[in-house]
């Protein structure tokens, strides 16, 4: 493995990771407050007890997700000196705001989980509720900051050198909206199948029922809601890449020939060599419609792109497939959840909807794992879109495949430390949060 | 806004110094403290910092994002040549707050898991504020070689020299020291409080001892700390002042003062950083052959300066206050009733 491809391994790794604990630490405050506020209206004790498990959840993620957060600041510097030297200045406003976001974050984090029975109970609840709002808040402006590089904007680059800096036009650029809603919506849909299917499984299993019905109701509001939602601002999102990254939406849909009614391939695998899809449906005129809102309009193709400026085609075409195929089925498990409240309440007992929910509890950060990669990788082989390569900005230090391997290491063991504590505190329920009060024991 | 921006720079790394450092500073003493009083040790930091210790790591985010965003140049310099520490300081942070997380998140409280959680806990918070000292040193000893040709000159001799490590053994003293003073005032019986008193006094000592080392380690690495330090009005005032309040903490230290004592060794240590900070500014960065980089030198252009200014300024009004009551909050005992 050579030092540029262990680089660009160790921050795939790096952010691949830090991208799961971020999503779960900015949705689950948000779910812990609307359970928090349940209890403090009804006074039953389920929703106080929801909410303090939650919070354990909440913490956990908070710390791992502070941790990675950290050492992603760092190797930005570590792995991509040359591209912090000059992005640095550009795209760091929305960095420094998150540095903001990110301590409210932590001072309320430390005021809502230490402050149980200490201080007035709205001032507690909106302290759970700071925790979500700043962690969204950072998750928007890190965003923003990635967003830049696939739009640069906020400085005119003449010569080799990046000119007339401007950080809020480089912080507003061409992008930043359609990312970040993208990304808030996906952070809620994943987190929401996520959580809403550990719950699904206790049902299933006849643990403490009524509490992880309850638990199951809220999460999978949030995740069914925003499944539903993707998929039009995901048009959004190809809108936008078409105007600003034209070879990352022709990677994308693996479309090689410049042509009018512009197919859309679904499936498939591409054949770079020979310029075409093997085994792939081609829905003529769809990718024209996504992109024009007419069917024949024609979309640049990857002919348009010198092949030194393409991306990868077969990683982004098939990440781009996963992302749709399963962004499309949470988007019908989200639309039968509302049809089982709505006109088929038998079935929310049934066992095969359970399963379903069951089933769907990873698929949401599978999908994330996918646009991030289509995100990124689409990107290539620009760090800045047009403007500085990523081999121009990797740090000349040798031996970077050993950094990578110890963080490889350290994310997996991180990983397992987080999936085992979180297994201990399912199983812990039943003792911890939904005891039998002496009343019912009666 | 320059002067805005290097003031929040210097005011972030003195309060990671100072709050960071005494969260450290709480794993090290449990490091050193015999097993049968390490549960008491255990009870009391996590008392005295569970609900604020996050919060106290943030301050090292604020500098590295004043670092990158306003002085770019300087910060890809240190990634670069410093690149092998700052990936164990990395480590070291990680391996920290995960441990202290989980030790107090883990639902089942078994006696094995504990214990590795422990054993990464302490080490972990000796091995970061080390490697924390070590850049610090290092940034500043001259043996960063821009024109390096070989691998160990470029990336190892930059920052393993007797100066650097002995900066590393200082910093992991003075962490042990502030935490030492700071769980004082935690503890709740007289058993603990003489315990705590003890450790501040040897970690006191040491931080005397590897202070000494700082010097004698520079002359010999051609630094010559000491003329630079008493060379300048402002570093020796500096550190006279630090040396005042040393000898007073250690009387006051058994009177039961702890608001005085804490105070106290927040002032010694801000007095130290003072010392080196002012002695060799606006140099944050000094490299073989005399090429330093200088904070004015090489800042960001004037608009990201101005953003970045405003944007740090309004940060703190939403920052402080809310940090203020936090602390204000927790500081009495009985805080984790969180249960």
């Amino acid at each position: 493995m050579n030092d540029f491809l262990a680089a660009r391994s160790q921050m795939a790794i790096s952010l691949g990771f830090h991208i799961i604990y971020s999503c779960i630490g900015m949705v689950m405050p948000v779910f812990m407050a609307i359970s928090h506020y349940k209890w403090i209206k009804t006074g039953e004790p389920v929703y106080k007890n929801i909410t303090q498990a939650w919070s354990k959840g909440v913490a956990i993620f908070f710390a791992t997700g502070a941790v990675s957060g950290t050492i992603l600041s760092f190797e930005l510097g570590l792995l991509w000196p040359k591209f912090m030297e000059h992005a640095g200045p550009i795209f760091g406003m929305p960095f420094s705001l998150e540095g903001v976001a990110f301590f409210i974050e932590a001072i309320a984090l430390g005021f809502f989980l230490y402050g149980w029975n200490r201080f007035n109970k709205w001032f507690h609840w909106i302290t759970g509720i700071m925790v979500g709002v700043s962690g969204i808040a950072s998750g928007i402006l890190v965003v923003s900051a990635n967003s830049w590089m696939n739009s640069p904007s906020g400085f005119d680059y003449v010569n080799g050198q990046y000119l007339n800096i401007d950080p809020i036009k480089a912080m507003f650029n061409g992008s930043w909206f359609s990312e970040a809603l993208h990304m808030t919506i996906a952070a809620f849909s994943a987190t929401g199948f996520a959580v809403a299917g550990i719950h699904a499984l206790m049902i299933a299993r006849k643990q403490n029922v009524p509490f992880h019905t309850k638990a199951f109701r809220i999460a999978i509001v949030f995740g069914a809601i925003a499944a539903i939602l993707q998929p039009f601002n995901g048009d959004i999102s190809a809108k936008n890449a078409a105007e600003k990254q034209p070879a990352k939406l022709a990677a994308m849909g693996a479309y090689f020939h410049t042509q009018p009614y512009s197919p859309l391939t679904i499936g498939g695998l591409p054949d770079t060599a020979n310029k075409k899809v093997n085994y792939g449906i081609e829905i003529p005129g769809l990718l024209s419609f996504l992109v024009y809102d007419n069917f024949k309009q024609p979309v640049k193709g990857l002919d348009t792109i010198p092949i030194k400026n393409q991306p990868p085609i077969t990683v982004t075409h098939i990440a781009f497939e996963i992302m749709i195929a399963i962004g499309s089925t949470m988007m019908l498990v989200g639309i039968l959840y509302f049809v089982a409240i709505w006109k088929k309440r038998s079935w929310l007992s049934k066992k095969w909807f359970l399963n379903l929910f069951i089933l769907s509890t990873p698929f949401g950060f599978i999908a994330v794992e996918a646009g991030w990669t289509v995100t990124e990788v689409g990107r290539q082989p620009w760090i800045i879109q047009g403007v500085m390569r990523t081999s121009e900005a990797v740090t000349p230090m040798p031996g970077i495949h050993y950094s990578f391997y110890l963080f490889t290491a350290v994310y997996l063991i991180l990983s397992v430390a987080v999936v085992f504590l979180l297994s201990r505190q399912i199983k812990m329920v039943p003792e911890l949060y939904d005891r039998k009060t002496e009343l019912e024991l009666i | 806004m320059i002067f805005v921006v290097t003031a929040f720079l210097f005011s972030a790394i003195v309060l990671y110094f100072l709050l960071g450092g005494a969260d450290f500073g709480a794993g090290i003493i449990e490091l050193f403290t015999s097993q049968k009083n390490k549960h008491n040790t255990r009870q009391t930091s996590y008392h005295a910092i569970g609900p604020i210790w996050e919060a106290n790591h943030m301050w090292l985010i604020i500098a590295v994002v004043i670092m990158f965003v306003g002085f770019p140049v300087v910060y890809s310099t240190m990634c670069t040549y410093l690149h092998i520490p700052m990936l164990i300081m990395l480590l070291g942070i990680t391996a920290r707050g995960t441990a202290f997380a989980f030790r107090n998140y883990d639902a089942i409280k078994g006696a094995h898991t504990q214990k590795i959680y422990n054993r990464v806990f302490v080490y972990s918070s000796f091995v970061t504020p080390l490697f924390l000292g070590i850049i610090a040193g290092s940034a500043v000893s001259r043996q960063i070689d821009l024109h390096a040709t070989s691998f160990l000159d470029a990336y190892i001799f930059s920052w393993l020299n007797y100066f650097s490590v002995a900066v590393g053994l200082f910093t992991v003293a003075l962490s042990g020291y502030l935490a030492a003073i700071y769980l004082i005032g935690e503890a709740d019986n007289e058993h603990d409080v003489h315990r705590f008193i003890l450790k501040a006094r040897i970690m006191n000592i040491l931080a005397v001892v590897f202070g000494g080392l700082v010097f004698l380690a520079s002359e010999v690495e051609n630094i010559h700390l000491a003329r630079w330090i008493f060379g300048n009005p402002v570093s020796l005032t500096a550190v006279i002042a630090a040396s005042v309040s040393l000898a007073a903490s250690w009387i006051l230290i058994n009177k039961g003062k702890r608001k005085i004592i804490r105070i106290g060794a927040g002032f010694q240590v801000t007095m130290i950083l003072l010392a080196v900070g002012y002695m060799h500014w606006p140099y944050l960065l000094m490299v073989k052959d005399g090429q330093n980089l200088s904070l004015f030198a090489y800042q960001a252009p004037e608009n990201t300066i101005r953003d970045l200014g405003l944007g740090l300024l309004i940060g703190s009004v939403l920052i402080l206050p809310s940090l203020f009551y936090l602390y204000y909050s927790f500081q009495k005992r009985g805080a984790a009733e969180h249960e």
